[in-house]
């Protein structure tokens, strides 16, 4: 046999045979999923947790500065804790520690607990994006009479934008990569089906470099779309 | 009293353990031109900085249109409204377009229309001279035209009172004319206005009353002219004889 007709039988083995294919069509839906809206999560849970890092009530007295000074510190912890352990165990530690008791849908705690790790690094990247601007800038709008609120959503955060983006995409595609290891808790995503196909075939390279392909071609889109969208923002800065 | 337009008593300002403020007291009437001068690190930006609480004194009273702002009940972004700020730095919004940034805060605070806003910012533009720059970008201005859109977007908010933080510092040489003759416009037209400078020429020609600041007090203050021609204060002489001699 040559090598092409080699590769149109181990395609037709692992793929074709067996409608096969659609598990690996079913896994790519499954790791979208878990993907897209762990990112949402994420995001939520970043912005969240900046607000919290920034909080100061200058209201109630001493009172209000400890609640303040409480919710700062829940904020980093959550961060310091976040980042200081592996993904895999959070992930475990989710599934049968934290939801051990309710029968949850698996790839509802997957989402959960992929968001709520992408919002630490989130958070600090958000926090970095509102520290890249220039105090002058706080300055000037509330010298104009800008509430701090205000200045924060005409001012700071647009600007912000275009220096987070970079860093929020490169965090996107360490989250679509790691969600792979949701097989711990067996959701047949991207990998665990390809990693089915091979037990049935006996055949690793076909299922496990097409899964990689698939993985590749995602998140070339979303870094193509993200610099697209940077481009346009960055109009203003031409000269 | 009706003519004041700021009262600062008493003020004082730390940063930490180091005082920069020692207890200032100072009456701005309704159409003065104030200049303050004095050394680096004399203390003339914080004092500057106090009247529109970008600093919060530590200590003591400031009125504006005897209002006490220093209080802990005072609506800061209501009375900043009434005080424009002009900063060395410039500040525009690189991310929005010369007429944006002029617009942006009578748009969103005033609740003017966008007509409205684009239409007086055409005017204020054509007042500083740059209203062929009115979609440009600030990255695209020079360092001169920037600090006159500046002024003319503190303008925008129609203050009673314009604070000059050091305006022309950050300027090349052959770009401080076009900035100050804005603000000698903005003077004849009555502005109430409080610069720190170290223009002397502007202070003596456009000064109504000038304050010489050392170490966080005021050393001396009166007449531009009396004092550039016949200082009292040993410090003031020694100041004005180094900076008059670099300017020649």
């Amino acid at each position: 046999m040559n090598l092409g007709a080699s590769f149109v039988h181990s395609f037709y083995i692992n793929f074709i045979r067996d409608n096969r294919w659609l598990l690996m069509a079913d896994g790519l839906k499954i790791t979208l999923i878990i993907s897209v809206f762990a990112i949402l999560v994420g995001i939520f849970f970043g912005s969240l947790t900046t607000l919290m890092r920034r909080c100061h009530i200058k209201r109630f007295g001493i009172i209000g500065r400890i609640i303040s000074w409480i919710i700062r510190s829940m904020g980093y912890l959550y961060v310091d804790i976040i980042r200081g352990t592996p993904m895999v165990t959070q992930l475990l530690i989710v599934y049968f520690v934290i939801f051990a008791s309710w029968k949850v849908n698996p790839v509802l705690v997957a989402i959960f607990a992929f968001g709520f790790n992408s919002g630490a690094y989130v958070s600090e990247i958000i926090r970095g994006g509102l520290l890249s601007i220039d105090k002058g800038q706080t300055e000037a709008g509330r010298s104009l009479g800008f509430s701090s609120a205000s200045t924060m959503l005409h001012i700071i955060i647009p600007q912000a934008v275009k220096n987070i983006l970079p860093m929020l995409c490169n965090e996107f595609v360490v989250l679509i990569k790691e969600t792979a290891v949701v097989g711990y808790l067996a959701i047949a995503d991207l990998t665990r089906a390809a990693e089915f196909i091979t037990s049935r075939t006996f055949d690793f390279a076909m299922p496990l470099i097409t899964a990689a392909i698939i993985y590749y071609v995602i998140i070339k889109l979303l870094t193509l779309g993200i610099t697209k969208l940077e481009r346009y923002l960055r109009k203003a800065d031409v000269r | 009293m009706s003519d004041t337009m700021i009262e600062v008593k008493n003020l004082h300002k730390s940063f930490g353990k180091l005082e920069v403020l020692k207890g200032i007291d100072q009456t701005i009437e309704k159409g003065e031109k104030l200049v303050i001068i004095g050394p680096s690190g004399s203390g003339k930006s914080t004092f500057l900085r106090c009247l529109n609480l970008l600093e919060v004194p530590t200590e003591g009273e400031i009125f504006v249109e005897n209002e006490l702002i220093t209080s802990s009940k005072a609506n800061i972004n209501a009375i900043r409204q009434k005080m424009g700020m002009v900063f060395q730095q410039f500040n525009l919004f690189p991310h929005l377009s010369v007429i944006d940034n002029i617009s942006l805060a009578p748009i969103k605070i005033k609740k003017k229309t966008k007509e409205e806003a684009k239409k007086q910012a055409l005017e204020l533009l054509e007042k500083v001279g740059l209203v062929d720059k009115a979609d440009s970008y600030p990255a695209q201005l020079s360092g001169g035209q920037k600090q006159r859109i500046a002024i003319a977007r503190a303008l925008a908010m129609e203050p009673d009172i314009m604070l000059f933080d050091e305006p022309t510092s950050a300027l090349d040489p052959e770009m401080v004319g076009e900035v100050l003759q804005v603000m000698k416009d903005l003077a004849n037209s009555g502005m109430t206005m409080v610069v720190v400078t170290h223009e002397m020429s502007f202070a003596r020609e456009v000064g109504s009353r000038l304050v010489f600041m050392d170490e966080g007090v005021v050393a001396e203050e009166g007449n531009p002219q009396e004092i550039f021609q016949n200082p009292k204060n040993e410090r003031t002489k020694t100041f004005l004889k180094r900076v008059l001699q670099q300017a020649d």
